[in-house]
């Protein structure tokens, strides 16, 4: 139990009877402060995942723990983004990342009275990722990588002990995703919050992460670990390293392999 | 080479704006007389309307000249304040437990799927209902006058704002309610911090159909059983051949019922401006 989450022979079949068996036999550690990146073909039980570790969702069998505790409803402290802002466009900007503090249990009383504050925080955290002076701008205002950043405040402003994201660049061009992996380094070199991050960009996963997971075909588990050697910070030049490339092109020959697999697994699932 | 092409685009450029200002320079007149079209085409309307039973001579107990539905009103225009003044109140009445009531029960039927499953069915059964078979059984139980006409009105416009507050409450993305699940969010929260503002743009666009249901409603239980009300005035005229005066009801009515639809659109504009923008912005 020394993990920060640690999940532990994870089953996941959906619908009852026949259903679709998502996730067999999952074992994923994640240290405290560590950022690692789980990838995998399509369809592979990545997004379920984050629902299982978030406690949205029970697992058929297995247990996930977080923090040392069970999970066995919603956590109460996690930041999530996903590939869609998923912003409320009837409240500015300011009044966006303020939402967390406004739900969690130790702010949402507090945040009537101390506003001044949390405002304080807000603007802290928005000036962090480069969108100072944007606090009173409406969502549909900014641009797509605009609205990621603000996306990535809402997840830390309240400081959340684990942060979970799911192809959060997924929807962006290719010059915003990669200046959005040193925002989210940034955010992630000064605060050091445990980290998940799924994603189907496998260069995305090397720049960013500590430890890269290889998810299988359906049903989903880990087929292979990755340690990433990188120093940090990372820059543009380190996508030139030889050792970024190797690693890139070993997840890329492993995931390839997992893809060729997919009609076999599916089948046996079927006759099981 | 390169001198003879950036002349070539230059003209290119200088021939395509020439072709663009002539048609935009039209559009921009018919935006300035664009407020006028309603009143252009009504007037219109009324003329030919005016032409064709002058050219036909359709006599006054058939079809009525707009001119002679003018006289009425101005002749009758005491007996006319007095009947619409008691719909128009009846009407508010009726609208506002529809909105009351809808809200409540939109926001159950939104928020909760046992809820949806258990009652959407009857509503739809209810709605379907033609109001005027239960104005009998309201006076049955309550007498002839102002509360049948009420209950009706509110009978009759209720089922758009459920409909609408439901559909805004149920269509919140997933992923937001995912995120603030994980922050520890409990249905409440989700219902007011996303549910509700959400559904606000529904709710606006539903109480300008409802208020002009509410109308329907009213008028058709005075029209019944009443002794007041532009319905009882309509009625009464039909039965003593008076055409003019029903068609001057009707034109009362038909103006209180887009007064009051315009008075909810405006208002509807100043309240939800952030989700008519967004969509300028897509």
């Amino acid at each position: 139990m020394d993990a920060f989450v640690s999940i532990r022979d994870v089953e996941l079949i959906y619908g009852k009877g026949t259903g679709v068996v998502a996730l067999d036999g999952l074992d994923v550690d994640v240290q405290q402060g560590e950022f690692t990146a789980i990838v995998g073909p399509s369809g592979c039980g990545k997004s379920s995942l984050m629902k299982l570790v978030t406690g949205l969702m029970p697992p058929t069998a297995g247990s996930i723990s977080v923090g040392g505790e069970e999970v066995d409803g919603p956590l109460k402290i996690v930041g999530m983004a996903f590939q869609n802002p998923t912003l409320l466009p009837w409240r500015d900007i300011q009044s966006n990342v303020m939402l967390p503090f406004e739900v969690v249990d130790n702010h949402r009383y507090r945040v009537r009275v101390a506003r001044a504050e949390y405002q304080k925080a807000v603007h802290a955290i928005l000036a962090s990722v480069g969108l100072a002076g944007f606090e009173k701008h409406y969502p549909w205002q900014l641009s797509g990588g605009m609205q990621q950043r603000v996306s990535l405040c809402r997840a830390l402003v309240h400081q959340p002990a684990l942060l979970m994201l799911d192809e959060p660049f997924g929807a962006l061009d290719a010059f915003t995703r990669e200046e959005l992996w040193d925002v989210l380094q940034d955010l992630w070199l000064a605060k050091r919050f445990t980290t998940i991050l799924v994603t189907h960009d496998l260069r995305e996963a090397v720049y960013l992460a500590d430890t890269v997971h290889v998810m299988s075909q359906r049903p989903g588990h880990v087929v292979a670990t990755h340690k990433v050697p990188l120093q940090r910070p990372r820059t543009p030049a380190t996508a030139f390293d030889p050792e970024f490339q190797k690693i890139v092109q070993v997840l890329r020959e492993q995931i390839r392999e997992e893809s060729r697999k997919a009609p076999a697994a599916v089948a046996a699932a079927a006759s099981s | 080479m390169n001198e003879t092409d950036t002349s070539a685009t230059a003209t290119a450029v200088g021939a395509a704006r020439k072709h663009k200002r002539k048609p935009r320079k039209k559009t921009v007149d018919l935006e300035w007389l664009a407020p006028a079209t309603p009143w252009v085409v009504c007037l219109a309307l009324v003329v030919i309307w005016e032409v064709a039973c002058t050219l036909l001579s359709v006599p006054e107990f058939i079809l009525p000249k707009p001119s002679q539905i003018a006289e009425v009103l101005i002749s009758a225009r005491k007996a006319i304040w007095f009947h619409s003044e008691q719909t128009l109140i009846t009407t508010v009445i009726g609208f506002a437990i529809s909105v009351v009531f809808g809200l409540l029960l939109g926001v159950a039927i939104g928020s909760s799927r046992f809820v949806y499953r258990g009652f959407y069915p009857i509503l739809v059964g209810f709605n379907s209902v033609p109001k005027v078979a239960l104005v009998p059984v309201l006076v049955v139980w309550f007498g002839i006058g102002t509360i049948p006409a009420i209950l009706t009105a509110f009978l009759m416009s209720f089922f758009p704002i459920v409909v609408n507050v439901a559909t805004g409450l149920a269509t919140v993305e997933p992923e937001l309610e995912d995120v603030l699940r994980s922050l520890g969010a409990k249905k409440r929260d989700l219902i007011i911090k996303v549910g509700l503002p959400r559904s606000l743009p529904y709710f606006f666009a539903s109480l300008k159909v409802a208020v002009t249901l509410a109308f329907v409603g009213s008028v058709i239980s005075e029209s019944i059983a009443s002794s007041v009300g532009i319905g009882t005035l309509m009625v009464r005229a039909a039965s003593d051949f008076n055409i003019s005066l029903v068609f001057a009801g009707l034109v009362v009515t038909a103006a209180m019922g887009v007064t009051m639809y315009a008075a909810f659109a405006i208002f509807e504009q100043h309240t939800t401006a952030w989700a008519s923008r967004k969509n300028v912005a897509n």
